[in-house]
């Protein structure tokens, strides 16, 4: 822990990139390639480096392990539920028009709530799989 | 929303419902919470799928189009006639497995993860309910894995630490067999340009390159195969059940390898045709030698097992072979016997599964030497066991007996009679296995388990005696579900579009 | 046909068919866990290539309707691909966690180890009873 200090130095330089980074991604998924499942991976790389830097307990307190195994399945919810009030507004299942004033802009926002469903589960699925291998004991 | 745009919406609240359902007891995640949620969420889907059924019956079939994209782009659901019995069965006995579950999974499974085990389960039952619903080949994959992943899990969720390998082997299995699927249909769709199964079946004609479509018709039969433990690449079942929690096996049994069946069938008869010739051998009577192989070995080899869930696991390899028989043998009589084979053997299988789930709960033994004379300790238990048992030999007033039945209608009116003296005889090797089950149970002196039984709790004998008595009725007024499977075979085979 | 072309074409499905085959073999003739899930990816890997090969059109760029172009790639095969990669990461992820629990309960994750402490286990049963 004091022979790291280029990592640590490093790391503090990289770490607010990368969360702006990931916003990009997801944000210009609109127009280029980008989306929730990059920009999920790429924001749980920032903290998953987080953890490797300064121990995974200092992670932890940034972002709980239980609030990840929620984060998850509300991912999911978000996703679903996007598809459910599409329905209630008379379209098909998962089917945007309805969500805003004309079809291209509920098209746009669909697409965009659906991709913040999927990033929270994409990023919160990564920081779980690496909790659950690097938190675990030697037995 | 009316009652009418309910309707409208149908074939995906059958599969949302599960899913949501799992969602929230994730999200929660309180011991308490769980099995409501659950049970609310199967009773749903099994609502809907009922619903499905009344509607299929009087307007046809019912096409919806995910997110209002036309067909050729998009992800269709297509509920006809064949894939509303799959529903019907799989959210059944999703309910059933589910109501046996509460007081099974409590002593079974530690408080912690209790949860994780009914999101599981929820899981597992929307993805096999979707792979039914859908239309389409690549979300069928989707639906393939996110039930195979719930599924792994939760045989790995077994008290054995022999489980997690049973676990790990099936995940090998099952992703080898998920991609070899995934491989076929993408050769099918460089082929014809679509992922929508009735627009692959339009467009095969047109397809120049007989190559391409015998590799993916290859790839795609035995990635199924695979996953429904047809004969030859069954190895992974017979572990699976075994050390699964016993509502998993339950739920596995009942229904994984049901909805197997009824992808291979709809490849077969949607899709690739059943009598191609590869060589000198024809489609139809390979899947006959494989089906017989597997009445057969696999019925003998449960003969010779010590362990109850295994002895019954084996048979179900066997009863497999059943179905598949009737498939290949494809004439109106004999499919609508496959058919009425998945319901009835999904019921039959639930209920024994369940009887040795309660003797797991009063006794904490499932080897078949521990369970000397545990029917007059658990009589009730045992009656069910014993009723299965019937069902499985295809003893008259059983619903085993209807659907062979059918099958030897079925084999006679093919002109192979042959096939039907295979279906009697096989059946004696499950009188041998049915009647060693029996033997131990009631006829030999109570040993020290049995001594110190005492008859299932009301929650677990509530769903068993429920699946018996539908054993028992579907064997003497087989008429709803007999119309039900005939109008299936029929749609398959294209008699009525 | 440029070299470039010609060897994307053609040389790409040879490497598709090696990576699935060797992929295959891994996790048929490799009794290490492990080693079983890395000839896993590799087979899974293949096929997302498979998918992808078809998909790229030389000069086609990002499928966002514009003026300006003219050819674009199919998106499809991207999309499902990126559904199989998830799905992949998935199946990966539980069986990491399965060998690391069976690596707990075992104390192995060889195979042929694991098979012969189950039997031995078993005949300890038998002559127990």
């Amino acid at each position: 822990m004091r022979l790291d200090i280029i990592l640590r130095v490093a790391a503090k330089f990289i770490l607010a990139p990368l969360l702006l980074f990931a916003l990009y991604v997801q944000f210009h998924g609109d127009y280029g390639p980008g989306g929730g499942f990059q920009a999920g991976v790429i924001a749980a790389a920032a903290v998953i480096l987080y953890a490797l830097i300064n121990g995974q307990a200092a992670a932890e307190r940034i972002v709980p392990g239980p609030l990840v195994e929620r984060l998850v399945p509300a991912g999911v919810l978000i996703y679903a539920a996007v598809g459910v009030v599409s329905m209630i507004l008379g379209d098909n299942f998962l089917d945007y028009d309805h969500l805003a004033h004309d079809t291209v802009h509920g098209q746009e926002w669909g697409v965009f709530l659906v991709e913040a469903g999927v990033f929270v589960t994409v990023f919160s699925s990564m920081i779980a799989i690496f909790y659950a291998f690097a938190g675990r004991r030697p037995t | 929303m009316t009652l009418a745009v309910l309707q409208h919406h149908l074939p995906v609240l059958v599969v949302l419902m599960p899913l949501l359902g799992g969602l929230l007891v994730a999200i929660i995640r309180h011991p308490a919470a769980s099995w409501p949620i659950a049970i609310a969420a199967a009773a749903a889907s099994l609502a809907g799928a009922l619903a499905l059924s009344r509607e299929v019956a009087a307007n046809g079939v019912i096409s919806y189009a995910l997110g209002g994209f036309p067909s050729e782009l998009g992800i269709e659901y297509r509920v006809d006639a064949v894939n509303v019995l799959i529903l019907v069965v799989v959210s059944f006995m999703a309910l059933a497995t589910l109501v046996f579950a509460r007081l099974s999974v409590a002593s079974e499974i530690d408080e912690g993860r209790q949860p994780w085990f009914y999101t599981m389960m929820l899981v597992a039952t929307a993805g096999l309910l979707g792979m039914a619903v859908t239309g389409d080949a690549f979300n069928a994959f989707v639906f393939l894995e996110i039930s195979s992943l719930a599924t792994y899990t939760l045989i790995a969720l077994g008290r054995d630490r022999r489980a997690l390998v049973a676990a790990y082997q099936y995940l090998i299995v099952g992703t080898i067999g998920a991609t070899f699927y995934v491989i076929g249909v993408g050769l099918l769709y460089l082929a014809t340009g679509t992922l929508n199964l009735e627009l692959i079946a339009e467009r095969l004609p047109e397809v120049t390159s007989p190559r391409a479509l015998l590799a993916a018709e290859a790839f795609i039969l035995v990635g199924i195969a695979l996953k429904l433990a047809l004969f030859p690449l069954h190895a992974w079942l017979p572990n699976a059940y075994t050390y699964a929690p016993s509502a998993a096996t339950v739920l596995l049994a009942s229904t994984a390898t049901k909805v197997a069946v009824y992808l291979l069938a709809r490849y077969i008869f949607g899709i690739f045709g059943l009598h191609r010739e590869f060589g000198d051998i024809s489609g139809a009577s390979l899947l006959i030698l494989l089906s017989l192989a597997a009445m057969f070995l696999a019925s003998a080899a449960a003969i010779f097992q010590n362990d109850v869930k295994r002895l019954l696991a084996f048979s179900s390899i066997g009863q497999i072979g059943y179905i598949t028989l009737g498939i290949a043998i494809a004439n109106s009589d004999a499919l609508t016997g496959a058919f009425l084979h998945i319901a009835n053997h999904a019921v039959l299988k639930g209920a024994a599964f369940m009887a040795i789930g309660a003797i797991l709960y009063r006794c904490g033994s499932e080897r078949l030497d521990d369970l000397a004379g545990i029917g007059r300790a658990m009589p009730v238990t045992g009656a069910v066991l014993t009723i299965a048992g019937l069902a499985l030999i295809g003893v008259p007033g059983t619903s085993g007996f209807v659907s062979k039945w059918y099958l030897v209608a079925g084999a006679f009116d093919a002109g192979k009679g042959w096939l039907a003296l295979m279906i009697v005889a096989s059946s004696f090797l499950a009188v041998l296995y049915v009647g060693r089950i029996m033997e131990i149970v009631w006829f030999r002196p109570p040993g020290r388990v049995a001594l110190a039984a005492a008859e299932a709790p009301g929650g677990l004998l509530v769903p068993m005696v429920a699946l018996a008595t539908l054993t028992v009725l579907l064997g003497i007024a087989a008429y709803w579900p007999a119309e039900m499977a005939h109008s299936a075979a029929e749609a398959l085979l294209g008699v009525r579009p | 046909m440029t070299f470039v072309e010609t060897l994307a074409s053609e040389a790409t499905r040879y490497v598709i068919v090696i990576v699935m085959v060797a992929g295959l073999y891994t996790i048929i003739a490799r009794g290490n866990l492990i080693k079983k899930l890395v000839g896993l990816s590799l087979f899974q890997s293949s096929v997302y290539l498979l998918y992808l090969l078809p998909a790229k059109i030389f000069g086609g760029t990002a499928p966002i309707l514009d003026d300006r172009f003219e050819v674009y790639s199919n998106p499809l095969p991207h999309v499902l691909i990126l559904t199989a990669i998830v799905v992949g990461i998935g199946t990966l992820a539980l069986g990491l966690a399965l060998a690391i629990r069976i690596k707990a309960a075992y104390g192995t994750i060889e195979e042929s180890e694991i098979l012969a402490r189950d039997a031995a286990r078993a005949e300890g049963k038998e002559r127990g009873a």
